[in-house]
């Protein structure tokens, strides 16, 4: 970080501290300083929680909610806390309202498979968005196909912004389920979930939000939003793979049968019958991501630390310096370019093929995300094979999108 | 340019990226076969025509990065004459080379499609080389099903 680069970030936003907060920002790459333009896909990790991994793992980890002794009570204790963590992060009314998961393709095949199979008859409807991520699509088929239910789609402008008079056209007498995403991977678009919400709550309808990419950028209260789903991943949240939520409202918890059976989710079995437990426990059957999810809680305790209000201006910041920059790029189309955005930069530069940019950028220390972003259905909306995506975090500066922009324009020169 | 890139993108890869040769449709083909990238959204068509035995003629379309433009291209240059078998060498022969399985192979065999040597490298991008090649390699077969790299 030079100053310079410093001095356009809101003074009070201490990118220094961040930077340092996370090892691998720290290297080179190719002999160039990494930079990591890849946060959409998952981001890196402050020490913080790498350290709370370790530590937990080196003194209190042990098999959770059947130990007697003190490690299992210590890691039970630490598992639950940071499930109270994740209640206060998504401020739910409860913490039995967060089901530890993978992550949101877990959360959304969790909710596909038992509330879909227990509430869905041939016919029924399902409404997504056309900008789903494809684990927001494929969960959906396939409980459509055990079902007989329907998917519908509603559509986006050329902006990549969802069209709400059609979504709201769409919402029909047999719709059981609106299922969107919060912020679009792909595009970087921002949905009006609360209106959504409210359009479905007028008839009566559920709604899940795929937060995968929000979470990350911008403060989420479920009770505000009135949703009755929320699902994210940790590892996008500078937190551990393998750990996720699902939040749901508790009444629809006790509703739903169990979708995967085994340890931890029963109350007795005996071979003629078993009775389940009580949410959130009936949906984690085995042995949980117990480490990652105390290692999630201090990636939360960690973004709280640094506030919302700050993440989301100097993310604002570094989208719009970036997405004014890249109009100097000769032959750079933006793909994406919604009012309500998140900070994601996706676009296609004339003659020269996403892949190559990734392999290219690569070269200058600069890592992108290169392909169709499991958002295939995107891509031929836009009529792309594929987009090189550049996507911002907490730990991104001004001088960073610089040296993106730099480099974009030499890559463009070498291939004429 | 980035001197460590020059093992990969030579400037007969440039060449061949900005002006592939034999990019066109052929309405007469004896076999068309759709190859497919869906790790990148690469695709192809190849279109062979046969002729006792030989490749008489070949072409392909299709959208996709400069490593898999320029390796269809010079991959139709290359077959064009070639009998079915000495087709079906020069498949095993770039294969064995871009996957690095064999460094004693004499480069000098495939000409001008060594340049593509390079591409061992890059694991993430082997694929885009070898899709043209895997497409004549179903072609040959008479796989009438899309080619896909996954």
């Amino acid at each position: 970080m030079t100053t310079a680069a410093a001095a356009h970030t809101p003074s009070t936003y201490p990118i220094d501290r961040i930077r340092a907060d996370f090892p691998a920002l720290a290297q080179q790459v190719r002999g160039k300083p990494l930079v990591y333009l890849d946060n959409a896909a998952s981001a890196q990790k402050p020490h913080q929680v790498i350290d709370t991994l370790a530590e937990f793992y080196r003194h209190d980890f042990a098999n959770i909610h059947r130990s007697v002794h003190t490690l299992g009570e210590r890691a039970t204790a630490r598992y639950e806390a940071a499930r109270e963590t994740v209640r206060r992060f998504l401020n739910a009314r409860r913490a039995e309202e967060i089901v530890f998961v993978r992550g949101t393709t877990e959360a959304i095949n969790l909710v596909a498979q038992s509330w879909g199979r227990a509430n869905l008859k041939a016919g029924d409807e399902i409404l997504i968005t056309a900008m789903e991520h494809h684990s927001n699509i494929v969960p959906w088929q396939l409980v459509c196909r055990q079902t007989g239910a329907r998917l519908r789609v509603a559509p986006m402008n050329t902006r990549g912004e969802l069209l709400l008079e059609e979504l709201a056209k769409r919402i029909g007498p047999r719709t059981r389920l609106v299922s969107v995403v919060h912020m679009s991977n792909a595009l970087g678009t921002v949905n009006p979930v609360e209106e959504i919400v409210a359009l479905a709550h007028a008839r009566g309808i559920p709604v899940l939000i795929d937060g995968a990419q929000a979470v990350p950028h911008l403060p989420v209260d479920v009770q505000a939003l009135d949703c009755d789903f929320y699902a994210f991943s940790g590892h996008k949240l500078y937190g551990p793979t393998g750990i996720g939520a699902l939040y749901a409202r508790h009444e629809l918890l006790e509703a739903m049968p169990p979708w995967q059976g085994g340890g931890e989710m029963i109350r007795t079995v005996t071979f003629e019958e078993t009775t389940y437990n009580d949410p959130p426990f009936k949906f984690e059957a085995g042995t949980p991501a117990i480490a990652e999810a105390v290692g999630l809680a201090a990636a939360i305790d960690y973004l709280e630390a640094i506030g919302w209000e700050a993440i989301a201006a100097h993310e604002h910041d570094l989208l719009e310096y970036a997405t004014a920059r890249a109009e100097e790029v000769p032959g750079l189309r933006l793909i994406g370019t919604a009012r309500e955005k998140g900070a994601i930069l996706s676009f296609t530069v004339d003659r020269v093929h996403p892949h190559d940019l990734g392999t290219f950028l690569d070269h200058y220390g600069i890592a992108v995300r290169a392909g169709h972003h499991c958002t295939m259905p995107v891509m031929d909306f836009f009529q792309v094979p594929a987009t090189a995506r550049a996507s911002f975090g907490i730990y991104n500066t001004r001088q960073e999108v610089d040296l993106l922009i730099d480099a974009l324009k030499e890559i463009i020169e070498v291939f004429g | 340019m980035l001197d460590d890139l020059r093992d990969l993108y030579q400037e007969v890869v440039f060449d061949h990226n900005r002006n592939p040769r034999n990019f066109r449709k052929m309405e007469d083909a004896d076999r068309t076969v759709e190859g497919h990238n869906p790790l990148c959204g690469d695709r192809i068509t190849l279109y062979l025509k046969f002729d006792d035995g030989r490749i008489a003629d070949v072409s392909f379309q299709g959208q996709g990065c400069a490593i898999s433009t320029a390796s269809a291209s010079l991959m139709t240059e290359i077959v064009k004459g070639k009998t079915l078998e000495e087709a079906e060498h020069l498949f095993e022969a770039f294969h064995q080379i871009v996957t690095g399985r064999d460094d004693d192979l004499k480069l000098e065999e495939l000409g001008k499609l060594a340049v593509l040597a390079g591409v061992r490298q890059y694991p993430s991008r082997i694929k885009c080389a070898t899709l043209p090649w895997h497409s004549l390699e179903a072609a040959l077969k008479g796989e009438e099903q899309p080619v896909s790299t996954e």
